[in-house]
C-alpha cells in the first residue's frame, strides 16, 4: 500500500508554530480599519465637520439666534445691516434667526424620516428574505407598487388630503421611502443566508431571532448605513421642495424651503437676493455635506449601490 | 472496524432533491437529484469516509443528515430517534449530539463576532452552563484545538485558514457531540496544514469518543482518517466497505479509477496499465437510466444501460452488475 | 372646489348629488374605475372640462421638457462618466466627481431661481418663464429660447446623478480580462472603449436611466412651477390648490402608466443590449 503524505505523524502543534503563522500583530479590528479608511477621505471629513456644526446650530438655536424667528423685529424687506446681518423678510422678521431655526426643521425631518423608514424597511426586508415563499412574494409586489409611482406627485396628493405640517411630511416621506431599503436588505440577507456561518448557527440550534439579529443583520448593516446617510440628504431636499411649493412646513415656522417661496415673485428675486440666496445656499451646503459623508462611508465600507 | 454495536446513525433510502423552478410563478419543472436513494449506517466510534467527485451529492448528503437541507424522502435515524421531519425547534435537543464542520473556514465564521463570542454562543443559546462558567469552557475549547487563549478577543479575519478551521472545530465540539459531519474540512487548506487538522481531528476523536462522517473529494485524507469508506457517484453509493479491503481490492470500476487517479508517492508503484475515464459527469437533473456510471464505464455491457444495479447488504458491498474480482 | 357662499343650500345639494359627492368614497372610487373602463375620466371640478382633454393639453409640454432634459443630461453624463473612468484619479476625474456631487445636492428650485436671476433678469439672454412669448410669433426659435433654462436645470440634476453611475459601470468593465485582451491585441484605444467596454457598461446604465423616469416626473413639478411651464407638473399644483380631485386621479393614472411603460421598455432594451437575456 502506498504511503500517504498524511502518515508523517507529528506531535501536537506548538504555540510557537502558530505564532509564526499568526496574521497582523496589531489588534486591527473591523471598526478601526473602517475609521482609518474614512479619515483618508478628505471631503467626507469636511462633510462630517459641517454636519456636526449644523447639528450644534440646531441644538443651540435659542441661544445663538439674535432674534425671535417668528417676531417682527424691523421694517419689512430691509437690506442687510448691522442689526440684521442678512436683512429682514417681507413681514420684517430677521433672516439670520429664521435660517438658524430652520436648521432644526431640516435636520429633524432628515433624521426622523430616515430613522422611521430604515427601521421599517430593514425589518420588512429581513422578514421577506428569511421567510421567503409567499410572504416574500407579497412584500416584493407591494414594493414594486410603491416604486412604480412618481414619488413627488403622489406625496403632493397625499399631503393635500392630510394637510401639510412637519409630522405629515415625515410620515409621508417615510411611507414612500421604505421599499428601497426593504429591497436592499432583502438582497443582502438572501446572500448572507447562504453562507456557512449562518448554517453553522442553524446546526448549533440557535433561535431564528438570534440568527437574524446576531449573524445576518450585523453583516448586512454596511449598505444600510450608506443608504440611510444618502436618505437623510434626500429627505432634507424633499422637505425643502415641498415647503417651497407651499405644501410643506407652513409659515410663520421657518424652513429653508418656504423661505425661498417668495423668490418666485420677480421683485423679490431681482431686488432682495438676501431673502433667497442664503436659504438656498444652506440647503446646498447641508445636502452636499451629508452626501460627502455618505460617499466616504460607502468607500470605507466598500459597498456598492 | 466492523463492530456489532447498534448504529448511531441509520439512513434509509434518503433522497435530497432540489426543485428546478421556472417562469413567473416559479413552477417546479423538475428536480436536481443530489442524493438519490442512499441507505447506510454509521456505528459508534468509527469514521466513515465518503468520497466522490465534486457535485456527486456528498455535501448534500452530509447537510441533510444535520438537517440543513430538508430530505425529500427517506428516513434519518440518529441515536434511536427519527429526526427526518422534525421542525428546527424540535431539533434543538438533537443538535447538541450532532454537529458539522464546514469546508470553507473563511465562510463558516461570522466576521463580526470575536472568537470568544463564536465559541460562547452554543453554551449561552442552550443555557448549558452558568454564565460565569462560559469563559472557562471557551478557554478549554481553545486549548483542545491548540489555539492560545490570547487570541480570544480577535476577529476571524486575523487568523490563517488553518487557525480558522481550528475555531470551526472548537465550535463543533463545544457540546461534546456524538457524531460530527466533517464536510470536506481540509479541502480548502494548504497541504502542510491539512495534516495538522487531520491529526487534530484524530486526537479529538480519541479524547471525546467521537464518531465522524468524513466527506472528501480526494482519496488521501479519507485513507488516513477513515475506518470504513463509501464511494458516491451521481447521488448514489456505488461501493462501501472496510477501508483496507476497499483500497486493496476495489470492486466497482469507478472506485478503481478514483484510486488510480490518486498520485502515488512511490514511483515504482506507477506504470500499471491505466484506465482512462471518458466523458463528463451527467447532469443530476437527468441521471442516465440503468447504472448511472454506464456512460463512462470502460467495462459497460448491455444490461448496464437498462437495469440499475443494487447495493448488496454485505460488509463490502458494491452496486455493479460486473464487479471486479 | 370654490363655492360662492351665497349659493342656496338646495342648489349645493343638487350639485353634490349630480357629481356623486354624497356617495361613500369606496362607491365613488368604483364608479371612477367603471368609467375608466369606458375611457371616461370624468370632469374637472373647477373648469367642468373633460379630464382627458385637460391632461391631454398638458401632457405634450411635459413630455417635451422631460425628454429634452433626459437627452441633455445623458449627453453630458455618458461622455463625462466614460472619460472620468478612463482617466481615473486625474484632475479631470476629481473635478467632474466634485461637480456631480454639487449637481445632485443643489435644489432644483434654487438652481432654477439663480439662473433666472442671472441669465434672464441680469443679462436678459432668455425669458424668465412660459413656453412661448405671449402674443409673440410662437415659432420654433421662440419656443427653443424658452426651453433652454428649464432643460438646463433638469438636465444638470440628471447628469449629476448619472455621471457617477456611468463612471462606476465603466470602471467595472475596464477591470475585466477581455479588455486587457483587447488592449494587448493592439487595438486602437478608441476602438477598445467604444466596441468592447461601452457595450458592456451600457447594461447597468439602462436600469439607472429607467429608474430616473419617475423622479423626472416629480422633478418636472418643481421646474414647471418655477418656469411657469404649462405641463402636468404645474397642473398638479393647480389641481391640489383647487382640490380638483378628478384631475388629480387622472394625473396619477397617467403618471403610473408612464412609469409602467418605461419599465417594460427597460426590459426590452435589456434584451437588445445583452444577448444573454431572452424573453420567452
Amino acid at each position: 500500500m502506498a504511503l500517504s503524505p498524511y502518515e508523517l505523524k507529528e506531535g501536537p502543534v506548538s504555540a510557537e508554530f502558530l505564532a509564526d503563522k499568526a496574521l497582523p500583530e496589531t489588534e486591527d479590528t473591523g471598526l478601526k480599519q473602517l475609521l482609518s479608511r474614512f479619515i483618508r477621505h478628505k471631503l467626507a471629513i469636511a462633510g462630517l465637520v459641517i454636519t456636526m456644526l449644523l447639528i450644534l446650530t440646531a441644538l443651540l438655536a435659542p441661544w445663538i439666534a439674535p432674534h425671535d424667528p417668528k417676531e417682527v423685529t424691523g421694517v419689512f424687506s430691509a437690506p442687510p445691516s448691522a442689526e440684521h446681518w442678512l436683512g429682514t423678510d417681507q413681514v420684517g422678521r430677521d433672516v439670520v434667526s429664521r435660517l438658524i431655526y430652520a436648521t432644526q426643521i431640516s435636520l429633524i425631518v432628515g433624521f426622523v424620516t430616515v430613522a422611521l423608514y430604515v427601521t421599517a424597511g430593514t425589518l420588512i426586508g429581513i422578514v421577506s428574505a428569511y421567510f421567503g415563499g409567499w410572504v416574500d412574494m407579497v412584500i416584493m409586489r407591494i414594493t414594486d407598487m410603491f416604486m412604480a409611482f412618481p414619488f413627488l406627485m403622489v406625496i403632493l396628493v397625499v399631503i393635500s388630503v392630510l394637510g401639510s405640517n412637519m409630522t405629515t411630511i415625515i410620515l409621508v416621506l417615510a411611507l414612500f421611502s421604505w421599499p428601497g431599503v426593504a429591497r436592499l436588505v432583502r438582497g443582502s440577507v438572501l446572500a448572507i443566508k447562504q453562507l456557512d456561518y449562518v448554517h453553522a448557527g442553524v446546526a448549533l440550534g440557535l433561535s431564528t431571532p438570534r440568527i437574524l439579529f446576531q449573524h445576518i443583520l450585523p453583516n448586512a448593516i454596511g449598505p444600510i448605513i450608506v443608504n440611510a446617510t444618502f436618505g437623510v440628504a434626500s429627505a432634507i431636499m424633499s422637505e425643502a421642495g415641498l415647503s417651497f411649493l407651499g405644501m410643506g412646513v407652513q409659515p410663520p415656522t421657518a424652513s429653508w424651503g418656504n423661505m425661498l417661496t417668495d423668490a418666485q415673485s420677480l421683485t423679490v428675486l431681482t431686488d432682495q437676493p438676501w431673502l433667497w440666496v442664503p436659504p438656498g445656499a444652506m440647503i446646498l451646503v447641508t445636502v452636499l455635506s451629508i452626501n460627502f459623508v455618505g460617499d466616504g462611508l460607502r468607500d470605507a465600507l466598500d459597498t456598492r449601490q | 472496524m466492523m463492530t456489532a454495536s447498534s448504529p448511531l446513525l441509520q439512513i434509509e433510502q434518503l433522497k435530497t432533491y432540489y426543485p428546478i423552478k421556472k417562469g413567473v410563478f416559479s413552477r417546479t419543472v423538475g428536480h436536481v437529484k443530489a442524493v438519490d436513494d442512499v441507505s447506510l449506517c454509521i456505528y459508534e466510534g468509527e469514521t466513515l469516509g465518503l468520497v466522490g467527485e465534486s457535485g456527486c451529492g456528498k455535501s448534500s448528503f452530509g447537510r441533510s443528515i444535520v438537517r440543513l437541507e430538508d430530505p425529500y424522502e427517506g428516513r434519518i435515524w440518529f441515536d434511536n430517534e427519527d429526526i427526518t421531519s422534525r421542525k428546527q425547534k424540535e431539533l434543538k435537543r438533537v443538535r447538541t449530539r450532532l454537529q458539522i464542520i464546514f469546508q470553507d473556514p473563511y465562510a463558516s465564521l461570522n466576521p463580526r463576532q470575536r472568537v470568544a463570542d463564536i465559541l460562547a454562543e452554543p453554551y449561552i443559546a442552550h443555557k448549558l452552563v452558568p454564565r460565569s462558567e462560559v469563559q472557562v469552557r471557551v478557554n478549554r475549547l481553545l486549548d483542545m484545538v491548540g489555539l492560545p487563549k490570547a487570541y480570544k478577543n480577535r476577529y476571524p479575519h486575523e487568523f490563517s485558514g488553518g487557525q480558522r478551521q481550528r475555531i470551526g472545530i472548537a465550535r463543533a465540539i463545544a457540546f461534546e457531540p456524538k457524531l460530527i459531519v466533517c464536510d470536506e474540512p481540509v479541502s480548502a487548506l494548504d497541504v502542510s496544514i491539512q495534516a495538522q487538522i487531520l491529526n487534530l481531528l484524530a486526537d479529538l476523536q480519541q479524547e471525546l469518543n467521537l464518531t465522524y462522517l468524513f466527506i472528501a473529494h480526494g482519496i488521501g485524507a479519507v485513507k488516513y482518517i477513515s475506518t470504513r469508506v463509501a464511494v458516491m457517484y451521481l447521488g448514489k453509493i456505488v461501493e462501501i466497505g472496510d477501508k483496507d479491503e476497499l483500497f486493496r481490492s476495489p470492486k466497482h470500476p469507478y472506485t478503481q479509477i478514483l484510486l488510480q487517479a490518486y498520485p502515488k508517492p512511490d514511483p515504482t508503484l506507477r506504470g500499471d496499465k491505466r484506465i482512462v475515464i471518458q466523458g463528463d459527469v451527467p447532469s443530476p437533473a437527468h441521471p442516465p437510466a440503468g447504472c448511472r456510471f454506464h456512460t463512462r464505464c470502460p467495462y459497460v455491457q448491455a444490461v448496464c444501460r437498462s437495469e440499475e444495479p443494487a447495493l448488496g447488504p454485505d460488509a463490502h458491498a458494491v452496486a455493479c452488475h460486473y464487479p471486479l474480482a | 372646489m370654490f363655492i360662492d357662499p351665497n349659493t342656496p343650500v338646495e342648489m349645493l345639494e343638487m350639485r353634490k348629488e349630480l357629481l356623486g359627492l354624497n356617495d361613500p368614497v369606496i362607491l365613488q372610487y368604483f364608479k371612477w374605475l367603471l368609467n375608466l373602463l369606458q375611457g371616461q375620466l370624468g370632469y374637472s371640478f373647477s373648469s367642468y372640462a373633460p379630464v382627458t382633454t385637460i391632461i391631454g393639453e398638458r401632457l405634450g409640454p411635459t413630455l417635451l421638457l422631460a425628454s429634452a432634459s433626459l437627452i441633455f443630461g445623458l449627453l453630458i453624463a455618458i461622455p463625462v462618466g466614460i472619460l472620468s473612468a478612463v482617466k481615473q484619479n486625474t484632475k479631470f476625474d476629481y473635478i467632474m466627481t466634485g461637480l456631480s456631487f454639487i449637481g445632485t445636492s443643489i435644489p432644483q428650485f434654487f438652481l432654477g431661481l439663480g439662473l433666472i436671476y442671472i441669465c434672464a433678469v441680469q443679462f436678459k439672454l432668455f425669458p424668465t418663464g412660459g413656453m412661448m412669448t405671449l402674443g409673440g410669433p410662437g415659432d420654433f426659435w421662440d419656443r427653443l429660447r424658452h426651453m433652454v433654462l428649464p432643460v438646463f436645470v433638469l438636465g444638470i440634476v440628471i447628469a449629476g446623478k448619472k455621471v457617477r453611475y456611468v463612471r462606476a459601470g465603466m470602471l467595472d468593465v475596464l477591470k475585466m480580462d477581455y479588455l486587457r485582451t483587447a488592449n494587448s491585441k493592439g487595438l486602437h484605444p478608441f476602438h477598445v472603449i467604444n466596441k468592447h467596454a461601452l457595450r458592456n457598461a451600457l447594461i447597468p446604465i439602462i436600469t439607472v436611466v429607467a429608474m430616473e423616469i419617475p423622479l423626472l416626473l416629480g422633478g418636472s413639478i418643481l421646474i414647471e412651477q418655477i418656469f411657469q411651464w404649462p405641463g402636468i407638473g404645474q397642473l398638479t399644483i393647480q389641481s391640489i390648490l383647487s382640490r380638483d380631485y378628478p384631475i388629480l386621479m387622472g394625473l396619477n393614472l397617467v403618471a403610473a402608466l408612464i412609469v409602467l411603460s418605461t419599465n417594460l421598455l427597460t426590459d426590452l432594451l435589456y434584451a437588445a443590449a445583452d444577448p444573454r437575456i431572452q424573453y420567452t
